[in-house]
């Protein structure tokens, strides 16, 4: 099949927009450049979070913990802490291997576990590493406890550093703006992984599970290792985008791995249309960017109004999450770009009756 | 000894809430096989608006208990609004869809509450006003209990009694069970199968506010954060009890507050490494003079309810009381 020239010149342009894209938004303010810096990480862990929930059909309310873990072995590896100041191109691989054998030991006790109760104990589960997190400051002193660790070393090649400014061929290239470009990258790797898996052996067999389990694996799956796979590779996503948040912030600490993060990323992959990759990239780039020009519109808007902040700009940010999560299931169940798969599994439950939806 | 009878009486007035608040989820299960991920949030609003009308009454001329009775009161009905509203406006729309939908919204509803929590009460924790004479009694050594105690125990125990004859010796109690057998026949058989569920919402909020004020009373604290927490340990009380089942919601509760209460009082000792001959050897300086390497001690507390879920799942998914069901997903 020959793709048509229209499509590769649409690509162009797409490529070209996100490259001039950072010097734009550093027109507007480097705290723009950082805001989208983190949205491809959302996006990340929205992919990630997406062969789990979307693929594989197993509901993860503790994603946020393989961030965590990928971002706590970064800092580590990285920083004062331990006075080791690994390069990252090592410690990041570590991160993501790391994160994908927590991904496993979650999946391991509840291979058996399906829909809600799957997804309550992935949410302790991820409440558990946060208070390891927490409280691994004694006897001996790993994660430093809840001040968290300072001073992670930014990515660099020998002398040239991601954090420091620079100005190449007349342009001015910030940290963030570098950091950009990396990200961008990434995340392209982790696309072109995605929709290659999903049209894949695993990609299809993961459908097939989340379909029909048991017919599954009449048909030969092996829906223990498939299975595992899936919570193996969603974390270890999760855990390559904690490692360049690591880097990115350079201070982390356990109250960035709360359960409210990791219903956010839900909230990114729900919204944007679970199993679809597109509409999940869509989903996690609205529920990023929304609630950023909230807090620069509405905030202002208040303190000419009401000459005072009546709502946190964080409130509504979580309100927005929340509504996103019940006004999706309520009136567009497969998320705003719903994937083939579940607009036809939707339409079909449709006429369901009410004991067969309870089965 | 004491360490353990102590330990034994606290675990139990925490049980006892969690039963509670457990009987909400597990109201709710049994009847439309939906974990109702807002109920934490619940209780929580019951909590706050309780205090909120304890701070405002306390140093007036009421007298302490009757604040906190006009306290509990308020929050009662206000809980029961938010149950309905919950009930009507997020899940009744989803009742036909796939399993996973009405999942999601009640994370959406536990956030949006959670928040609007947030905006009316703030960040701040609101305290118990320092109102109730709360003298402790020895009962076994060195062991007491406090009449704050003996009330939540004691209030808690009635609550689940009169709730157990609402479930068996009423009308309503005979039409919640029939529809949570099987809700078509219900409804032919002339069960309005729509009031029977919106009841139990209510029924499981109004519980889910009186248990929020005796937690927040128990530790003299309440913020717009204790919801999640305390909802899911009382959900794991719950999926020990068997999820569902009304008594195992009460045995799930309290057997949850003892392993909790247990466990927070024993771990330190028990992971010590300078008890431990040989390894204590190894790290000498720190063991000497009685010197201690705590590996885990007892800000590991909320690890239990996690821990005993996930063992509950895996070894016994039907619960301690549960009957052995097909696959529930």
């Amino acid at each position: 099949m020959k793709t048509p020239a229209r499509v590769w010149l649409g690509f162009a342009l797409v490529g070209l927009g996100l490259l001039a894209l950072p010097f734009a938004l550093a027109y507007a303010g480097t705290a723009w450049v950082r805001i989208a810096n983190f949205a491809i990480l959302y996006v990340m862990l929205a992919l990630g979070l997406n062969i789990v929930v979307g693929f594989a059909g197993l509901l993860d309310l503790g994603y946020i913990a393989f961030y965590a873990v990928g971002a706590y072995v970064y800092a580590l590896l990285a920083s004062p802490q331990f006075n080791l100041h690994l390069p990252f191109w090592i410690i990041l691989p570590i991160g993501a291997a790391v994160a994908a054998l927590f991904g496993v030991i979650l999946g391991t006790p509840t291979l058996k576990l399906r829909g809600d109760y799957l997804a309550i104990v992935t949410l302790g589960f991820g409440e558990i590493i946060r208070i390891f997190l927490n409280n691994l400051s004694r006897p001996v002193n790993i994660t430093n406890g809840p001040q968290g660790i300072a001073g992670i070393d930014p990515f660099s090649f020998g002398t040239f550093s991601f954090a420091k400014y620079q100005s190449l061929l007349g342009l001015e290239f910030s940290g963030p703006i570098k950091y950009y470009y990396l990200l961008l990258a990434a995340v392209i790797a982790v696309i072109v992984i995605n929709l290659r898996l999903q049209n894949s052996r695993i990609g299809r067999a993961w459908e097939a599970i989340r379909e029909d389990e048991i017919a599954a694996r009449a048909m030969g799956i092996n829906t223990r290792n498939l299975k595992l796979l899936a919570f193996a590779m969603g974390a270890s996503f999760g855990g390559l985008a904690g490692g360049m948040f690591s880097a990115l912030q350079a201070f982390i600490s356990p109250e960035s791995f709360v359960l409210v993060e990791s219903i956010m990323v839900v909230s990114m992959v729900v919204l944007g249309g679970m199993g679809n990759i597109w509409g999940v990239i869509v989903g996690a780039l609205l529920l990023s960017f929304v609630p950023e020009v909230l807090r620069w519109t509405v905030s202002p808007l208040q303190e000419t109004l009401f000459g005072r902040q009546l709502i946190e700009p964080e409130v509504i940010r979580m309100l927005i999450f929340g509504l996103a999560l019940v006004l999706v299931m309520l009136f567009r169940p497969a998320g705003l770009l719903p994937s083939a798969v579940r607009r036809r599994e939707l339409a079909a439950s449709g006429q369901a009756p009410l004991v067969d939806a309870r089965l | 000894m004491d360490t353990f009878l102590q330990q034994l009486v606290n675990g139990l007035t925490a049980g006892s809430v969690y039963a509670v608040v457990a009987l909400g989820y597990t109201m709710v299960y049994g009847i439309i096989q939906l974990i109702n991920f807002a109920h934490g949030e619940v209780v929580m609003i019951g909590a706050m608006v309780a205090f909120t009308v304890i701070n405002a009454l306390a140093g007036g001329t009421l007298p302490p208990l009757a604040v906190v009775l006009v306290g509990a009161l308020s929050a009662i009905p206000v809980c029961m609004l938010v149950g309905y509203l919950m009930e009507r406006l997020a899940y009744r729309p989803l009742r036909r869809a796939p399993r996973l939908a009405p999942l999601i919204t009640a994370i959406g509803v536990s956030i949006i509450l959670q928040h609007l929590a947030m905006l009316v009460w703030s960040r701040n924790v609101l305290a118990f006003p320092q109102i109730i004479h709360n003298p402790t009694f020895a009962i076994f050594g060195a062991t007491t209990i406090s009449a704050v105690q003996i009330a939540i125990i004691g209030i808690c125990l009635a609550m689940m009694g009169g709730l157990a004859l609402l479930v068996y010796r009423t009308p309503l109690g005979t039409a919640m069970r029939a529809t949570a057998q099987n809700p078509q026949v219900a409804g032919l058989m002339g069960v309005d199968v729509n009031r029977v569920i919106a009841a139990t919402f209510v029924i499981g909020a109004a519980l889910g506010a009186a248990a929020g004020v005796l937690f927040g009373t128990y530790y003299g604290i309440a913020q717009y954060t204790m919801g999640s927490i305390l909802g899911l340990k009382a959900f794991s009380a719950a999926v020990l009890g068997g999820i569902g089942n009304i008594p195992g919601a009460m045995l799930g509760g309290v057997l949850l507050g003892l392993v909790e209460a247990l466990g927070a009082g024993y771990i330190g000792d028990l992971t010590d490494l300078c008890s431990y001959g040989w390894i204590g050897g190894l790290m000498s300086e720190r063991c000497a003079n009685g010197g201690h390497f705590i590996l885990f001690g007892s800000n590991y507390q909320d690890v239990f309810a996690f821990i005993v879920l996930i063992l509950v799942l895996v070894l016994r998914p039907q619960g301690l009381l549960g009957e052995r069901v097909g696959d529930r997903a």
